[in-house]
């Protein structure tokens, strides 16, 4: 089969999709819509459906990106547009199937929207929803639409075409598009993609190898996992094409363990394209040949790091080492080495898709395109959004997000992972690209957007970063490997009331070497969290050091559990489920914690209902003598 | 399941840059890196067991002894953290009677941390056996053991 003929065979076989004559049902697949019961959802409909001896056909597709609207299920009944619904429990599933799909009734208070223009009256358009409206799908434009599974419906919507496009160039001109482009790597570092392949290019070796990252090992990220499960031909074909511009011959992708289903995905990807003969000798009778390999990640941070990476590839231990020389020069077995993140290889068959100026018309003069971000924490709408660079904090989380959780007041916004900073209020209206966020004090990352609220403490969130880094540190230089447990102690001891006066300008020094020292990026940058949440929040710092308190009430060692007497309805609730029975009451008898055998880990504070609310948290700042003797002790 | 070492081997030429995916085949058969393993790998690989030893330590993915037949890994990644990770696998410790990193006398559970499972925007999270469970709260604890329970 020439590719025409592919192309030929997708459209007829993806069409029949949405154009049916048969009822389709399109359920998100993905681990978030997994997680959350889209199996179960899935089953529920199909025994329904079965019942009424009704014919269907089941599409399992990836993830559109409204994660808190999982499990999401699309119904495409024949003659009429698709509607998407929201939150699916299986009980609303077989109403859905009695109201909608027997009694034609949409059900208007379920369906998030519809995908058609003119569609259903009382029902917007999928894109015109508050979530989506300022999003621009260009990479994640096939997710949640396409079965993730069959490689037709990616070829049907211009998949591969890309590829074919740069066979029929020069590599030198392949490198040129991109370099039009504006392509910047969406690893982290954001450095130019086509200057990487061009090196590459350049050197005389006849091995080389590319690499496709995705440890995506940020906490807090899912962009390339979102991608990868609902979209994998996506990466594969940027990779395919890398390997042609650079001239290498053999490709890796190394993928975290922690992705099951985005691995699964990947084989079964790879399967599919040696099947239409898009890898292994002579790809479409071209004359190039490439062959791609899965490694499996075993669990380290650091292995996102490139020359860890390739460490790790080889069969040692993880481990970072000086540059130069690049791995552009000497990477994998000392050969010329190009690794990509798997974002950015998604953009480059974009761009080879479509055309260096439709990706660059979106973005700044510096930061071109559109980006991918993981948006969560305390944000009403959690989930995977995509938007030109240069949009605004602001427009993300109020305007995407829906704004903060329960109506709570903003705090701040974590950006770029353990390598970032926490940014204030102050900075909301700052735009996302790579050189407005470097001015703040933060970096672009790889894309994890963490929102945080008045009950997130600055301090701990601090200690949980360094907690972080200093667990992953590879050991190897020692300004990391010691320094960020020296830093580490310091902050346990604040969170636990135990800081010192001299503490916050310690721990300044202690970053500012580190950044100096340390051997790769993650020692580098990271102190990053610390010093942006000492820049912005002082007072927070200053609160538990002076004061002994946690102004947000989560530090767990200066707070304690009380009961409101004028509250207590004296239910048991609280009393029965205190896995310490630290609980004295009975009924009719209002109950009271016991401090001494409370361990403060919160059950009370859940199961007493909203109602009545009594349950409180409370972080009293201890008087001024019983705080010398703390000092006294120190000493 | 079920395959023994010496299959596993047999897949393998035995180039160092195989030695990662031998030692994750072993413990997927047998849950854990036993050490005899780690002398046969030496054995077809030539690499010293030290060696071995020392990638596989350095990976937070082996372990060196039996694992529990439901596997619990809670998130601590930070969106997990900042919507409460800490208290959920308090929780798991205290259901369980054991502490992270450990398994239960009787090989039915063990429990582990993990930096994240990708799944944050439904945090707090944990994943048993391969499946994600999310939303959590310390009311689903008890759950997540009935419901599993196979
Ligand atoms: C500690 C550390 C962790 C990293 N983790 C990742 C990662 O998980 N995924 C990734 O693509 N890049 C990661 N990087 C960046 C890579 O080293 C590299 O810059 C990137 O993969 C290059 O791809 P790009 O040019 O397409 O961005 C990490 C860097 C450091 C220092
Ligand atoms: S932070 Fe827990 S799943 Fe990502």
């Amino acid at each position: 089969m020439n590719f025409s003929e592919m192309i030929q065979q997708a459209k007829e076989e993806y069409n029949s999709l949405y154009q049916n004559e048969e009822l389709v049902i399109l359920i998100g697949s993905a681990t978030c819509g997994n997680s959350a019961g889209a199996s179960i959802v899935s089953s529920t409909i199909q025994e329904e459906l079965e019942k009424h001896n009704i014919n269907y056909k089941i599409v399992e597709v990836g993830c559109i990106g409204l994660c808190y609207a999982e499990p999401i299920v699309t119904i495409i009944k024949p003659g009429s547009p698709a509607i998407f619904y929201g939150n699916i429990t299986p009980d609303m599933a077989v109403e859905l199937v009695d109201s909608y799909i027997i009694n034609n009734d949409p059900l208007l208070d379920y369906a998030l929207g519809t995908f058609e223009d003119g569609g259903i009256d009382k029902i917007p358009h999928i894109f015109d929803i508050p979530v989506l409206k300022p999003q621009v799908r260009m990479i994640l434009r096939n997710c949640g639409f396409i079965d993730p599974k069959n490689i037709l419906h990616y070829i049907a919507n211009e998949g591969y075409s890309g590829f074919v496009n740069a066979l029929g160039m020069k590599p030198q001109q392949v490198i040129q598009t991109i370099k039009k482009s504006g392509l910047r790597g969406r690893g982290g570092a954001g450095f130019p993609t086509w200057q990487k392949w061009q090196f590459c290019l350049d050197s005389a070796e006849k091995t080389k190898y590319i690499i496709c990252n995705a440890d995506e090992g940020d906490p807090g990220a899912f962009m390339n996992r979102s991608l990868l499960e609902s979209d994998p031909h996506s990466a594969l074909e940027g990779l395919l094409i890398a390997a042609y511009a650079t001239g290498a011959k053999a490709g890796y992708i190394y993928c975290r363990a922690e992705y099951p289903l985005a691995l699964e995905r990947l084989k079964h990807a790879i399967m599919q394209m040696r099947e239409f003969r898009l890898l292994g000798d002579n790809i479409l009778d071209s004359g190039f040949s490439f062959d791609i390999e899965i490694k499996e990640g075993a669990g380290a941070f650091v292995c996102g790091e490139e020359t860890a990476l390739i460490a790790s590839i080889e069969g040692r231990r993880g481990m970072p080492r000086t540059r130069p020389p690049f791995p552009s020069t000497s990477g994998l077995f000392g050969k010329p080495t190009v690794i990509n993140n798997v974002e950015t290889l998604a953009s480059v068959s974009l761009i080879m898709q479509k055309s260096p100026h439709e990706f660059a018309e979106y973005g700044t003069r510096q930061s071109k395109g559109t980006k991918t971000f993981s948006l969560v924490g305390k944000v009403k709408k959690t989930g995977l959004i995509e938007v030109p660079l240069g949009t605004t904090l602001r427009e993300v989380i109020y305007d995407i997000g829906g704004g903060i959780q329960n109506d709570g007041d903003f705090k701040a916004v974590q950006i770029g992972g353990p390598s970032g900073g926490c940014l204030p209020e102050s900075f909301i209206d700052t735009p996302i690209d790579y050189d407005s966020l470097n001015l703040a004090g933060a970096i672009m990352g790889s894309g994890g957007l963490v929102v945080m609220d008045q009950n997130t403490c600055m301090v701990d969130v601090a200690r949980y970063f360094l907690e972080f880094t200093q667990k992953e540190s590879c050991g190897k230089c020692v300004p990391c490997r010691l320094g960020t447990k020296q830093m580490l102690d310091i902050l346990v001891d604040i969170t636990e009331g135990k800081g010192k006066p001299n503490d916050i300008n310690l721990l300044v020094e202690l970053a500012e070497a580190i950044k100096l020292a340390s051997l790769c990026g993650l020692g580098q940058t990271a102190p990053n969290p610390v010093l942006t949440t000492i820049r912005f929040f002082k007072d927070e710092y200053g609160a538990h050091i002076q004061e002994r308190m946690c102004p947000s009430l989560l530090c767990r060692e200066l707070i304690s559990y009380i009961v409101l007497p004028d509250k207590c309805q004296s239910c048991m609730l609280c009393l029965k489920s205190c896995p310490v029975d630290a609980i004295i009451g009975g009924k009719k008898q209002i109950h009271v914690i016991d401090q001494t055998k409370c361990i403060k880990c919160g059950t009370c504070f859940e199961v007493c209902s909203e109602k009545f609310a009594a349950v409180e948290k409370v972080s009293k700042t201890k008087g001024k003598n019983e705080k010398l003797d703390d000092e006294k002790i120190d000493k | 399941m079920g395959k023994d070492l010496r299959e596993i081997l047999s897949f393998y030429k035995g180039d160092r840059s195989n030695l990662i995916p031998i030692l994750q085949d072993i413990q997927a058969n047998f849950g854990y890196l036993p050490e005899n393993a780690i002398l046969e790998i030496s054995k077809f690989t030539k690499i010293p067991e030290s060696e071995i030893y020392g990638v596989a330590t350095f990976y937070a993915q082996f372990r060196f002894t039996p694992i529990g037949k439901k596997h619990i890994m809670v998130c601590e990644g930070t969106a997990c953290h900042v919507k409460g990770a800490d208290q959920i696998m308090e929780g798991i410790e205290r259901y369980l009677d054991i502490k992270e990193g450990e398994t239960t006398p009787d090989l039915e559970c063990s429990l582990e941390s993990v930096a994240c499972l990708g799944c944050c925007a439904l945090a707090p999270c944990a994943m048993v056996n391969e499946k994600v469970e999310s939303n959590l709260t310390l009311k689903d604890i008890k759950k997540l053991f009935s419901k599993n329970s196979k």
